[in-house]
């Protein structure tokens, strides 16, 4: 069944479609309407769910954490202020092996107070041990909660999943979505049964007080499972598109096979980068784009593969990590270490500032005329 | 229940099983200890419990050991309660309501850091029982004051120079005033009543509070053998009366004849060595005071058919 939704409908939508059993959730802006939607959709019966109706976001993962750990299958929502608060319970997530899934809307951290589309928040919690995709329409946004379903709760993986779409350009921007039948979906995804959980019949205490002697292993752990992720999320990826005929990787190639430059880039700024592209190839430049969904883990093999044969690469970050560069163009420099090829870092967009066509070309025509430098500020005013 | 001793059966009082094992990593004496071998006394092998960062997250054992016999999920410092909340919504969507989910905090954990995820907690009715063990300080991270620190009381960071100053927070009252429906004060000096009113909270819908009394020889400075006699004394003098709170209605469960000076409690523990002879005395005064106040709670929340 196709539907015209805002991206937040799609997310709604996909938490509803996961038959999830235990929701906890706090309202911020532009996340609202995912609350909203899902809190409508469990008291309407329409939904077998607990919907818990927290005080913070620190409550809603912690919330998420217990049921999960106890055995049920979970969706929070958040953006920028409510995913820095949950911090700390990222990792408790990661570590503690449940395979949540969290929608966060890309939006900019205060001061001064934003509501628009930037990547910063998602990008500081790295290194908390979630994955991570960022979405380029509300498809995706639909789709990849699926999938983040059942790669999380993968045996081998039992990893959090956090699933980013931009504020307003995905959040509040309709566009057609196809929502499948039920039936197919549960095929594709049956309920959650963990083998691990809090069960009275068999009494375990789960990340109590942890020696040297084990928390090394456990971290190792960790790592293994990310490293198998990029395995499963390829191997669901075809099991979706034989159910669902969409094609989903860790990073996708547009117009790269013969391509002289390509921009690597994330979220909405991939679809408007390929638009770009083809205006560009039709003046006969020879451009491509990959974009990456996947921050974490982070296809370090598919950049390698897809970008040592350009002779420049370009990327473009709608987030900064101040005293250095953005934080995707620091990951594909230190992936194509020993490949000698020019890459040029370029900032675009923060704070929710449009990103044009016009905006990609003037980063191409920069990489024509120009050194490759770490910070290039696209659209800076004077 | 009851044992033959050199003839003569001598009823027990408290349920026999022991659900908690004896191998665990607290110091001598603790109370927090004896506090959760009562609790899971009443409340038995169906229960599932949050604990965060106190205590507690040492003494249950390093991984992969555990004494409390009862599953147990190890939480973030503020969120006892919030975590409680989501096993205990898991638990009835996946058919399991016969199960208990109780949180086990400390009073650092409650009185503190996780106050806002207890008060949500209670204000939406998360069908959970919290039981604070209130040994009155930071305990685990070596006997820093909390808001559950007594006036008077020395700690690592109120000093015997710069005692802590000003009342206890009376999460009583925090928590009567969310119309939970029930909460209660214990004393692990009482265990009957303790576990008693643990079994009436089992058996009651909703967000159930218990704020039971748990001194810590080690951060009290009392030698560890007289733990119980303290504890006893506490409610001996009224500082920390027994009573609960069911539906709104007050009832003081035990009412001393003759309380004791609050003296004679004070001078067991070396944290409030240095006090005055006037500062014992507005110990007395702000102790009677609270009292008063009690008795005049019962009076006007009384069960109407009574
Ligand atoms: C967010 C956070 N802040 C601080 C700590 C450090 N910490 C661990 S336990 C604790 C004190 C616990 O006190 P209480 O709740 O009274 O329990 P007790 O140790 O007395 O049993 C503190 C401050 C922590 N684990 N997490
Ligand atoms: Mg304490």
């Amino acid at each position: 069944m196709k539907k015209v939704l805002t991206g937040n409908f799609a997310a709604a939508y996909g938490a509803t479609a996961a038959k999830v059993n235990v929701i906890s959730a706090y309202p911020i802006t532009p996340q609202t309407t995912i609350v909203e939607i899902l809190s409508e959709i469990v008291a309407d019966g329409l939904l077998n769910a607990d919907f818990i109706k927290v005080e913070s976001e620190h409550s809603a993962l912690a919330a998420c954490i217990g049921a999960q750990a106890a055995g049920a299958r979970t969706f929070t929502a958040t953006s920028a202020q409510g995913l820095a608060l949950m911090h700390e319970l990222l990792h408790w997530a990661t570590r503690g092996r449940l395979p949540i899934v969290l929608a966060n809307v890309n939006r900019a951290m205060a001061p001064g107070w934003s509501i628009w589309a930037d990547a910063t928040d998602s990008v500081a919690q790295r290194d908390t041990g979630c994955m991570q995709i960022y979405c380029e329409n509300n498809q995706e946004v639909f789709d990849s909660i699926l999938m983040s379903y059942k790669i999380g709760e993968h045996t081998e993986l039992l990893l959090p999943t956090i699933v980013n779409l931009d504020a307003f350009f995905l959040s509040h921007t309709s566009q057609i979505v196809d929502l499948y039948d039920q039936e197919t979906i549960d095929r594709f995804l049956p309920s959650y049964n963990p083998e691990i959980k809090l069960d009275i019949e068999n009494p375990r205490a789960f990340g109590g007080l942890t020696s040297p002697d084990y928390y090394y292993e456990f971290s190792y752990k960790i790592q293994l499972a990310h490293e198998k992720a990029k395995e499963i999320i390829e191997e669901v990826g075809k099991e979706f598109y034989r159910f669902f005929n969409r094609e989903y990787h860790l990073s996708e190639p547009y117009r790269c096979d013969d391509a002289d430059m390509i921009l690597v880039d994330y979220g909405t700024i991939a679809g408007t980068a390929k638009d770009a592209v083809d205006r560009m190839r039709d003046k006969g430049i020879h451009v491509g784009v990959l974009k990456i969904r996947y921050l974490r883990p982070f296809p370090e093999e598919q950049v390698i593969d897809i970008l040592k044969n350009a002779k420049k690469v370009g990327v473009i970050d709608r987030a900064i990590s101040y005293g250095h560069e953005g934080p995707f163009f620091t990951e594909v420099k230190a992936s194509l270490y020993g490949y000698r090829i020019p890459i040029y870092g370029f900032i675009a967009g923060l704070g929710g500032r449009d990103v044009s066509i016009v905006d990609i070309e003037s980063m191409v025509d920069y990489m024509q005329g120009n050194k490759p430098a770490n910070h290039i500020w696209i659209g800076l005013k004077k | 229940m009851s044992n033959k001793t050199k003839g003569q059966k001598i009823k027990l009082t408290l349920p026999i099983e022991e659900v908690m094992s004896p191998g665990h990593l607290a110091c001598q004496g603790c109370g927090a200890t004896l506090a959760l071998r009562y609790t899971l006394k009443a409340l038995g092998r169906k229960t599932i419990m949050s604990i965060p960062a106190c205590c507690w997250s040492v003494i249950d054992g390093p991984f992969p050991y555990s004494a409390a016999g009862v599953p147990i999920y190890h939480c973030a410092f503020e969120t006892a309660a919030s975590t409680a909340s989501g096993i205990s919504h898991a638990l009835a969507q996946l058919g399991q309501d016969n199960v208990t989910a109780l949180a086990w905090a400390g009073d650092g954990g409650t009185f503190d850091i996780g106050l806002q995820a207890l008060s949500g907690a209670a204000e939406r009715g998360d069908n959970v029982i919290y039981i604070v063990y209130d040994n009155e300080a930071y305990m685990n991270t070596g006997i820093q004051r909390s808001s559950a620190t007594p006036h008077g009381a020395w700690t690592t960071t109120t000093p015997v120079k710069h005692y802590k100053r000003g009342p206890k927070k009376n999460i009583m009252a925090i928590m009567a005033a969310h119309h939970v429906p029930y909460c209660a004060t214990a004393n692990i000096a009482y265990p009957e009543d303790f576990i008693r009113k643990v079994k009436k909270a089992k058996n009651i819908m909703g967000t159930k509070f218990i704020h039971l009394y748990a001194p810590c020889p080690t951060g009290w400075k009392h030698p560890p053998d007289i733990t119980i006699q303290v504890a006893r004394l506490a409610t001996l003098t009224n500082v920390f009366p027994l009573y609960e709170i069911d539906n709104d209605v007050y009832t003081i469960n035990k009412k001393i004849q003759k309380a004791k000076p609050v003296s004679e409690y004070l001078k067991l523990q070396g944290r409030f060595r240095h006090l005055s002879e006037k500062e014992v005395q507005f110990i007395q005064r702000t102790v009677d005071q609270n009292w008063k106040r009690l008795l005049k709670l019962e009076e006007a929340f009384r069960n109407e058919k009574n």
